[in-house]
């Protein structure tokens, strides 16, 4: 194997000392060797004691009543929101607090498929995605439109794994309203070309929206610059807890969103036959928010802020180089990658004869954790001829010996199964 | 050591070694069952005799991991031939067995080499792989005795 120089950027050692359940043991006692990041992150000990601290000593409802503690969960929970916004280069005023990427992107869909809305769909519209979504930006589309008779269509992608670009000036036409697409793919840690899509979009005035669930964590991510009118993501995949999903959104576009869910908290004035709503961000929380975890993803941000994204990001790509020299090394074992300078860390594999089950499994005993099955992409795995992979992803407490125990652990699989 | 308790040399060789695979002409009634974790198939036929009381064969085509092709190829060899009210008892020894976390063993009378699968139940994730050709079974024997 080449040698692989890399400028230590990260403190890796003292950054795990800040996760407890790096410490704790797996089956058969074995070490705990992380390495599912994409699912889920882990969190650090400043994460979890904010989110405790809140309960502890702030707990009590927010923008409601005027006593002490409630004037202290609504300044923390909107101090929240602006660091949190202003970690992505957005404004406190475009960013929703919801409860996952996913109700994100429910709540983008809703506009374009709800009656009184100025956004409705109409037969004929056509909504533009690629075939390497997150079902969480699929199915959304697939029910606008069912909904509204508008025409879902699909950027289709390389057998490398890329967007396939070649038809996009057919694909992008007058007709399309909506474009939402993946800033990084989950499956194949492909980076899409955003600048080049979000100005066609632009061109024939469509809305652009960004799952960007896989790309704030582990890069930087300017609101600002990228030219599209919205993006989401989830706390729990960047250091943050579960529960916490943000959308960000220019404010024209949340003005023109009609409500998503309805009742307290997001209202102007309430009579029995009619109500009339707050502005955005307010109109789209309904009900008692999750002060606690708002709090707790702002401690996350504190956290890789102190590290730095780029240091993050640079960290990454030298133990993703390092897997991906270790996998090609490997006899039977095939690695779904684009061929791309700048990817991200998620990186999907098969091993010839062994269904990813099984590999999971064999890697689950020596302690570590990949994630197998669809990755909830079942079109990609169609389009990439398997019914599942197994997938590899890292963070910024991952170590390069974590790798080679993966690649240990590989090995025992194919001897284990006997394929040669 | 557990990774050898969950695949049982018995359970290798049927992954390795399918009996009873292929899609079969004769049949009454078919089934098909995914596992929408991580998007395993199976179809399966069941082929009764006239009565409808007998089990005459079993075909099936599925994709999957070890566990699951090799709890198809256990049901073929278990279920080819007996009386419905026989699946019966087959099926619930197994499904309990299945259910049990690995604390109910099995009669090997009635599951053959369906006992070896007592590992798996050990571990909830795989469950359902081990279960995926038996529903599909249940189902469609229920059909064809319609
Ligand atoms: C690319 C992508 N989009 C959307 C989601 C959905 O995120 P969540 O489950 O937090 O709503 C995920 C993660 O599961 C993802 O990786």
């Amino acid at each position: 194997m080449t040698l692989i120089s890399h400028k230590i950027a990260l403190d890796v050692m003292s950054i795990r000392r800040d996760f407890p359940i790096l410490e704790v043991k797996m089956r058969n006692n074995k070490d705990l060797v992380y390495l599912d990041s994409a699912a889920t992150s882990q969190k650090p000990n400043s994460v979890l004691q904010a989110e405790a601290r809140f309960y502890e000593q702030v707990n009590s409802g927010v923008h409601r009543g005027a006593h002490y503690l409630a004037e202290l969960a609504t300044d923390q929970y909107e101090t929240a929101r602006a660091k949190v916004a202003n970690f992505v280069g957005a404004k406190p005023e475009q960013l929703v607090i919801t409860k996952n990427a996913t109700e994100s992107l429910n709540l983008l869909a809703y506009a374009f498929a709800t009656q009184n809305s100025s956004l409705l769909l109409k037969p004929g519209d056509e909504i533009l995605v690629t075939e390497m979504e997150h079902h969480a930006n699929l199915v959304p589309w697939q029910q606008v439109a069912e909904k509204t008779g508008a025409k879902l269509r699909w950027i289709p992608i390389t057998p490398a794994g890329e967007l396939d670009l070649s038809n996009i000036s057919e694909l992008i036409n007058k007709k399309t309203k909506v474009i939402s697409f993946t800033h990084m793919s989950n499956v194949l840690g492909t980076i899409t070309p955003v600048a080049q899509i979000a100005s066609l979009a632009k061109s024939v005035g469509a809305k652009v929206f960004l799952d960007a669930c896989q790309s704030v964590p582990h890069m930087s991510v300017d609101f600002a610059t990228l030219n599209v009118d919205a993006i989401v993501f989830s706390a729990h995949k960047m250091l943050g807890p579960l529960g916490v999903g943000m959308l960000v959104a220019t404010e024209e576009l949340l003005d023109e969103m009609p409500p998503f869910l309805t009742g307290g908290s997001m209202i102007e004035m309430v009579s029995m036959d009619k109500s009339t709503f707050a502005k955005a961000p307010k109109k789209f929380e309904a009900g008692t928010p999750n002060a606690a975890g708002i709090v707790a993803t702002a401690a996350a941000v504190d956290y890789l802020n102190k590290i730095g994204m780029n240091n993050i990001q640079a960290h990454e790509e030298h133990l993703t180089e390092y897997l991906l020299a270790g996998l090609a090394q490997m006899p039977g074992v095939q690695v779904f990658a684009p061929n791309l300078i700048e990817r991200g860390s998620p990186v999907s594999f098969a091993v010839a004869g062994v269904h990813p089950h099984d590999v999971g499994q064999v890697l689950d005993d020596d302690g570590i954790a990949i994630r197998v099955g669809h990755h909830c992409a079942w079109p990609l795995m169609k389009k990439l001829n398997v019914t599942a992979t197994s997938r590899v992803s890292t963070y910024l407490y991952n170590e390069q010996s974590e790798i080679d125990a993966f690649l240990t652990s590989l090995e025992r699989v194919r001897s284990f199964f006997g394929v040669k | 050591m557990q990774l050898q308790s969950l695949y049982q040399e018995v359970i290798l060789d049927h992954y390795r070694n399918q009996r009873g695979k292929g899609l079969r002409g004769d049949y009454q009634a078919e089934s098909h069952q995914v596992n929408p974790t991580c998007g395993d198939e199976i179809t399966l036929r069941a082929h009764l005799a006239e009565d409808k009381k007998t089990i005459l064969d079993i075909s099936y085509e599925s994709t999957g991991c070890s566990i699951s092709q090799a709890s198809a190829s256990v049901l073929f060899e278990q279920v080819k031939g007996v009386s419905i009210a026989e699946f019966e008892k087959i099926f619930n020894e197994y499904h309990a067995m299945m259910q049990s976390q690995g604390k109910l063993e099995a009669n090997e009378d009635l599951i053959g080499d369906g006992v070896a699968f007592i590992g798996v139940a050990q571990y909830p994730a795989r469950v359902k792989c081990a279960l995926l050709a038996w529903m599909a079974a249940k189902d469609a024997i229920g059909k064809a005795a319609l």
